[in-house]
């Protein structure tokens, strides 16, 4: 136990001010975050959950956008290393009063906030609050951008369970247009050598994706028998401008993750999804609750995630 | 009073004059054009050795946000913008609060002008009725009071039919339309160029193809009524292309680019920066190879600064919320000379025709030339002088510009009105 908590405090100083998304990040980066949260699960493990490694340092949530369980998350986060948490969100904020978001963000560091971890419906607004704060920023999701907590704790997922990255064949399936965890589960798959196929209807798939390195494919059935996971991305209706497919029950027809789909696959294929999951159309109940779903263990990984990310970027805030 | 200016390059497109020559103005005209070294009594001496002496600038639309919009622009703040920018005449655009859409609207514009003295002031009618492309607006009573073209500014007429009967109307002025030529629903939330830039930053997109369809359901219409159409911010491969085989043959066509539009490739948005964020955006480098070449053959004849001001506290907020547009008047011509005289694509005759006499035509004004007794407005350039673009010091009352701090080549040092300095950064 103690050993554990000595082998963290022992991690190499991190360099970056802010983490605003896993396009910017090393291979060698990414790894070290993944080793971190796993470092940080062993201890959860043993039972001793709350630690003071972070005692003294605010983290504020700023959730522009309706959040509960990445917020949620964070928050438990940042109680178990100790950190004291304050939370503001649009609803309870001065938006409404004509206050400007950086207006709003300078006003809370002006509490004494540390770390500012950003959730907002706009591409970049973390960057923006990067740009005028000391604090440092963590990007909790920005509109259809990025969500880098959310694409580690889907790699680590992947690697606990199929015990690496390199080689594997990961599908992102879905809304991949309006998707931001689409986004940082690519940059931070292919940086790891995986290889990424998107799947999904033709009007969600920006043709210009390609250039990121990924295969594009409109056939669910067609890939299945080659992936070693699939992560099926909720169908975000408050997203879409317009009608980007027939109905849902087409879409479930023909991207909806089911029994007889399982049977096509390989048999340790990977089922994860970044939930809240819509049952029956992303997938059904019995592969949401079945043996190939980690559905629950993203949720228990975001939490060492965002334990890692906290701890790491805190320290750096800290020098 | 006889003022000469000497000694300078003489840059005259409309005349087709490029050489070392004296400029003579007599009071308010411009006298003659004399050889170098012609001995001639003068009242005053400009020696405007190794300057280029050129036509005052015409800028075919400019955003002047008064009334309504006095946090953004004045009227006042923009023509003196204008005089600093070497512009002499600008073209205001109607979509201020209340809309340019009646005859006394465009008559307070003439007023407001007239009491700030600084440069002229054109001003533009809207097209339809609050700029909202449902009816036509007092075209006939907005030509008596002095508008010289029409326009909804950044509206699209997106109804056909609403556009049909406008250019069947305005022909009959003989006015042209200065047209946004985008297809509104293809556009509706976008920020930025669609395309990998725009899949990257998870961006909203505006795709290529909302300008081109729109171009050409332009051309088809002034083909249709014998209208005159000027496309307004061309910022497609495509769209040049289908004005150029429009234009070849005799669809009454127009097109103006941007000095931004000409500089900034997509790639910028990666910064999330609401500077860039301007409309049509800013697209890749093939699109901006094209637009050079529709200067470079003459499809495009016009190069407007679309100067957009906007508060600073307009711009300080996120990109989808941030207002497009660039504040332009005072770098236009540093960033045409980046652009394009830099790299040798245009001549400095090719470039001063696009921000004078091909203005000037389109619009139908009197001015862009040194023609003898032509207004003298003049506008003296300093084509090899460096500086850094301060944005802090703009004479707008906006200062949102992407180029601050930008180090640039070529610069206007002296503007005359009417044969007067109005303008000037050195002692003549």
């Amino acid at each position: 136990m103690t050993s554990i908590v000595d082998e963290i405090k022992k991690t190499a100083p991190w360099h970056d001010r802010h983490l605003l998304g896993l396009e910017n990040l090393s291979a060698q980066q990414i790894t070290t975050i993944l080793d971190l949260a796993d470092k940080f699960g062993a201890i959860a493990e043993g039972r001793s959950k709350k630690l003071d490694l972070l005692s003294g340092t605010v983290v504020a949530n700023l959730f522009f956008e309706n959040s509960t369980r990445t917020k949620t998350s964070f928050n438990i986060a940042a109680r178990r290393l100790g950190a004291d948490t304050v939370d503001f969100s649009a609803s309870s904020s001065s938006l409404s009063k004509g206050e400007t978001f950086i207006d709003t963000a300078l006003t809370i560091e002006a509490m004494g906030v540390d770390l500012v971890v950003c959730r907002h419906q706009t591409p970049g607004a973390p960057h923006l609050l990067a740009r005028h704060l000391r604090a440092g920023v963590l990007n909790a999701g920005d509109g259809t951008h990025e969500h880098p907590t959310q694409g580690l704790l889907d790699i680590l997922t992947i690697r606990q369970k199929l015990g690496r990255i390199e080689g594997l064949t990961v599908a992102m399936v879905g809304d991949i247009r309006h998707s931001r965890v689409a986004r940082s589960n690519i940059h931070g798959l292919t940086k790891l050598g995986a290889k990424v196929i998107v799947c999904g209807p033709a009007t969600l798939i920006p043709r210009t994706i390609s250039q990121l390195g990924v295969e594009i494919a409109y056939n669910l059935d067609e890939i299945l028998p080659r992936v070693d996971c699939v992560n099926l991305l909720r169908v975000q209706f408050e997203r879409q401008r317009g009608a980007f497919f027939p109905s849902i029950a087409e879409y479930a027809h023909l991207f909806g993750m089911n029994r007889e789909r399982i049977k096509r696959a390989k048999d340790d294929l990977l089922v994860l999804a970044p939930g809240p999951i819509n049952r029956g159309v992303e997938l059904t109940p019995d592969v949401a609750d079945g043996p190939h779903s980690a559905i629950l263990n993203q949720v228990s990984n975001g939490l060492l995630v965002r334990m890692a990310c906290l701890y790491l970027l805190a320290r750096k805030a800290g020098n | 009073m006889r003022l000469l200016i000497k000694n300078g390059t003489i840059v005259d497109p409309a005349n087709r004059v490029f050489g070392l020559a004296d400029l003579l103005i007599i009071d308010e005209l411009v006298s003659e054009v004399l050889s170098p070294g012609t001995e001639t009594h003068a009242d005053r001496v400009i020696d405007a050795t190794g300057l280029l002496v050129c036509p005052g600038f015409i800028d075919a639309h400019v955003a002047l946000r008064e009334p309504g919009f006095e946090e953004d622009e004045t009227i006042a703040t923009a023509t003196a913008a204008a005089l600093a920018g070497g512009f002499t005449g600008i073209a205001a655009m109607p979509d201020t609060n209340p809309v340019a859409d009646n005859r006394g609207a465009a008559e307070f514009v003439n007023r407001q002008a007239e009491r700030a003295g600084n440069c002229r002031v054109f001003p533009l009618g809207a097209v339809t009725k609050g700029c909202k492309g449902e009816e036509l607006a007092e075209i006939g009573q907005l030509v008596q009071a002095g508008a010289v073209a029409f326009t909804d500014a950044k509206s699209p007429v997106g109804n056909a039919e609403v556009m049909r009967r406008a250019l069947e109307y305005t022909g009959m002025f003989n006015r042209p339309i200065l047209h946004h030529s985008m297809v509104p629903e293809m556009s509706e939330g976008g920020v930025m160029h669609e395309g990998f830039e725009s899949t990257r930053l998870g961006l909203r997109g505006i795709p290529a193809a909302a300008n081109d369809i729109m171009t050409s359901r332009d051309i088809a219409l002034a083909e249709l009524t014998e209208g005159r159409i000027h496309i307004m911010c061309v910022t497609t491969e495509d769209a040049v292309s289908r004005i150029r085989m429009a234009q070849a043959r005799q669809v009454n066509v127009t097109a103006d680019v941007t000095p931004h539009h000409l500089l900034l490739t997509d790639k910028v948005m990666g910064s999330f920066d609401t500077l860039y964020k301007c409309n049509p955006p800013l697209r890749s480098q093939q699109h901006i190879d094209a637009l050079i070449g529709g200067l470079k053959d003459g499809t495009i004849t016009v190069i407007s600064s679309d100067h957009q001001p906007f508060a600073i506290e307009k711009k300080s907020v996120e990109l989808d919320a941030a207002p497009p547009g660039i504040c332009g008047l005072e770098t236009a011509l540093a960033i045409c000379a980046e652009a394009l005289i830099g790299p040798g694509h245009l001549s400095w005759l090719q470039l001063i025709s696009c921000l004078t006499i091909g203005p000037a035509t389109v619009l139908g004004v009197p001015y862009g030339t040194l023609s003898p007794g032509a207004t003298a407005d003049v506008v003296l350039i300093d084509p090899d002088e460096s500086w850094t673009i301060d944005a802090s010091e703009f004479h707008s009352r906006s200062a949102n510009s992407p180029f601050d701090g930008r180090s640039a080549i070529g610069r206007v040092v002296a503007t005359l009105l009417n044969g007067t300095i109005r303008f000037q950064t050195r002692d003549f």
